[in-house]
């Protein structure tokens, strides 16, 4: 008996759809039982004593971490001035000052009904699975997410204030506060919403050239020109000594539309966020060639953030949003809540993807294109720091490719639009910070050391590069 | 009798018409169906010797199933089966509403019908004074002939960046887009009827010292009225095909918002049932504007 048109069961109505009458057969009626059933199990994970002690000691070791990369520096600081003065230090200049106290004392909303843009993209897990999950709700906010058609959209939506806060890539707010391709308006990256999760994908015509150095004349898709995605590719090629100005074509395509070019053969390759990687192998039109993990471990890609008018003027309100979207980042670091999450995430409201390609990206076991099934747990992970080194790095790399022209000032602009450095200088006005203590730790991207403190001379030991010699 | 036998023969044309136009229509589905479902019992026939286990979990992750026969290629393009599922999916909750990311195919039209009719009323109240004036000074004719001519060309979808800055409101841009790109025939149309209205009629009321608004509103509107009704359906033909384009680029709701998200989600059926809406609906919008062509129509 086909069990959408059963007239002998007592339980259910007998009408053209399944038994809640929200679908139109049983299948669906059952995936949408199993995503309520997960959202609720992640829900109650969610409010274990445990949970909520491991996120408390994540929120707080991330922010500790972030004000004292340099282990030493912080040993000393706290024998210097003792736990208690230092944890009362952070919690009373850190822009999420109550974060610490979570629960306890919490000062009135300033606005409650807020709307956060978001990309159908895994790098927004955090910023989406707060929504099903009522992280939002727990803070007392009533937030709406919108799914946005593109990253120049996200930009104008911000700009007109359609939206409260948004999903960003991690550079733009530093070109929109620089005004690269838009009105300057200072705009604030609060945390990192992903690390990893890119790779680039080539065309399954393309399973011989694996050799970056046969790629001229490709052509490559990335999600925006301020992307990390953008300084990746192009660093890569760059390596292969290619130059990605004039050897390839790089063209914008919003993540979305880059499989359906893959396939129509428009492209050669993209270098995207997931699961539009994974669903290229899926479609069977492309291959992961290159997980972005392997060119730089732990590289940024998303932030979460807003503009600085909005975070003067609603201060609690940025506070709670920040602890919802914290609390669901530190969710998404555990491995066993990320099969569930994939659940939660996958339906038409949020990402619109086969629950199978989110959970490949998500758990990092995954069909690579070419015949393997490859483990990487670290394939994307969530971790929130807004190193200030990052946006140096990324200046770095805007400069090399001509996005900005004449001289940066690489540190203030990183302090200014990269937070935590807004309560490193509250802590330096307080007196509060041992000299030597930095939020600019190194990196080590393709094998090559990233010294934040001599960004001009990174910049200028590159052979390919935009600016004067 | 000669009467009886006309109408009989229309009669029988439409007859034959409509039977032609069905036939017509199983022959397209008979290809689809043929075309569709050849490719996939090709694919099931390509099995071979038995699976590794990480072979089985590749093809697991790939979304196929190595136990049984595989279903139709997923990327392929849907049989007539997925379509007539995915139409009675839509079709049994059009009105659903789980957040503003995800509601039934009615609510999208009805968000996609109510920018074109803000849009459209907008252009409406702007393109038919104007035409009459237009229509009845040739000095204004000549002055605003310029601007007219350059800004009728432009792709109503080039506006969409400069609304974007300027109006700093997305939805209100692609009422923007609408009202900009149908307001073009309505002019036009509404100042060459106006122009055109036979100067006997004219004469007549200047000799019977009618006043210029009762001339405006009994003489020249009832004389234009089939040109402006035309300028019309062209305009609202035209809003149709923007909106879609429009909804595309700014997203967030209507109907063109859902073929761009099912189109990340590569889901030829749903788009394909979108389409066949956006048909249906532009078919309705212009009978609409057909009965009222014909309404206003009169014999000389």
């Amino acid at each position: 008996m086909n069990e959408n048109l059963d007239p002998y069961d007592a339980d259910r109505p007998l009408r053209l759809s399944c038994a809640c009458g929200r679908h139109s057969n049983a299948a669906e009626h059952n995936a949408a039982i199993a995503q309520t059933e997960a959202a609720a199990t992640l829900r109650a994970r969610s409010e274990e004593t445990d949970f909520e002690e491991r996120s408390r000691n994540f929120i707080e070791a991330a922010l500790v971490k972030a004000l004292f990369p340099q282990d030493a520096v912080r040993r000393s600081f706290l024998k210097a001035v003792g736990r208690r003065t230092a944890q009362a230090a952070i919690a009373s200049v850190l822009p999420v000052a109550s974060l610490q106290a979570m629960a306890q004392e919490r000062a009135p909303l300033e606005k409650r009904d807020l709307k956060i843009g978001f990309i159908p993209i895994t790098c927004a897990t955090p910023l989406i699975m707060a929504h099903p999950l009522g992280f939002y709700q727990r803070q007392g906010l009533n937030v709406q997410l919108m799914r946005t058609a593109g990253w120049a959209l996200i930009r104008d939506k911000m700009l007109n204030r359609e939206h409260d806060a948004t999903q960003f890539l991690s550079p733009m707010p530093l070109a929109i506060t620089l005004g690269l391709g838009s009105t300057a308006a200072p705009m604030r990256a609060a945390t990192i919403q992903n690390t990893n999760g890119q790779a680039i994908t080539l065309s399954v015509r393309h399973k011989d050239k694996r050799d970056p150095r046969n790629w001229r004349g490709f052509r490559f898709a990335v999600p925006f020109v301020h992307s990390i995605h953008n300084f990746l590719l192009r660093y890569y090629v760059a390596e292969a000594g290619l130059d990605p100005d004039t050897h390839i074509q790089i063209s914008v395509l919003p993540p979305p539309e880059m499989v359906a070019n893959l396939r129509a053969g428009n492209i050669d390759g993209f270098l995207g966020p997931d699961p539009f990687n994974q669903r290229a192998v899926f479609e069977e039109v492309g291959f992961i060639h290159v997980l972005t993990k392997d060119l730089w471990d732990g590289h940024p890609c998303c932030a979460f953030g807003t503009s600085a008018e909005f975070i003067r003027q609603n201060p609690n309100t940025f506070a709670a949003l920040f602890r919802s979207v914290l609390t669901a980042a530190a969710m998404a670091r555990e491995a066993r809540n990320r099969p569930l999450i994939a659940r939660v995430i996958s339906p038409r409201a949020y990402l619109n993807q086969p629950e199978t390609v989110v959970e490949q990206v998500l758990t990092g076991r995954f069909a690579d294109g070419l015949g393997q099934v490859r483990n990487v747990s670290d394939r994307i992970d969530f971790e929130p720091i807004p190193w200030q080194s990052m946006a140096v790095w990324m200046l770095t790399q805007m400069q090399r490719w001509g996005f900005i022209r004449g001289s940066v000032n690489y540190r203030q602009i990183a302090e200014q639009v990269f937070l935590l450095t807004d309560a490193r200088r509250h802590m330096e006005a307080l007196g509060q910070i041992p000299p030597g203590g930095s939020a600019f730790p190194k990196f080590t991207i393709m094998g090559k050391v990233f010294d934040p403190a001599q960004p001009e001379r990174y910049l200028n030991s590159f052979a390919i590069r935009r600016t004067g010699a | 009798m000669a009467a009886s036998t006309k109408t009989f023969l229309a009669r029988s044309e439409g007859l034959k018409a409509g039977l032609l136009s069905l036939l017509l229509l199983a022959l397209l589905l008979g290809i689809w169906h043929l075309a569709t479902t050849g490719g996939a019992t090709a694919a099931v026939s390509a099995t071979t010797t038995p699976l590794t286990a990480e072979q089985i979990e590749y093809a697991k992750l790939m979304g196929h199933d190595p136990t049984g026969g595989d279903a139709a290629p997923r990327s392929g393009f849907p049989t007539l089966a997925q379509m007539a599922d995915v139409t009675v999916k839509h079709l049994s909750a059009p009105f659903y509403y789980y957040g503003p990311n995800d509601m039934g195919i009615g609510l999208q039209l009805a968000h996609s019908l109510a920018r074109v009719a803000v849009g459209f009323l907008l252009a409406a109240a702007v393109a038919i004074p104007l035409g009459f004036l237009i229509g009845m000074s040739p000095l204004a004719y000549r002055t605003l002939d310029p601007f007219i001519q350059v800004l009728k060309p432009i792709s109503p979808l080039a506006w969409m960046p400069l609304a974007l800055f300027t109006i700093k409101d997305s939805s209100l841009s692609g009422v923007f887009v609408i009202f900009i790109c149908s307001i073009w025939p309505m002019l036009l149309n509404t100042a060459f009827g106006v122009a055109s209205v036979r100067r006997d009629w004219l004469n007549v009321a200047r000799t019977l010292e009618v006043s210029p608004l009762r001339k405006a509103f009994f003489v020249i509107l009832p004389a234009a009225a089939p040109t402006i009704v035309t300028g019309m359906r062209i305009s609202m033909g035209i809003a149709w095909l923007v909106i879609v384009a429009a909804e595309m680029l700014v997203g967030g709701t209507g109907i063109g918002h859902f073929v761009w998200n099912e189109w990340n989600n590569l889901s030829l059926p749903n788009i394909i049932f979108a389409i066949l809406c956006i048909g249906l609906v532009g078919m309705l919008l212009d009978r609409m504007f057909a009965l009222a062509q014909r309404a206003v129509t009169y014999v000389e």
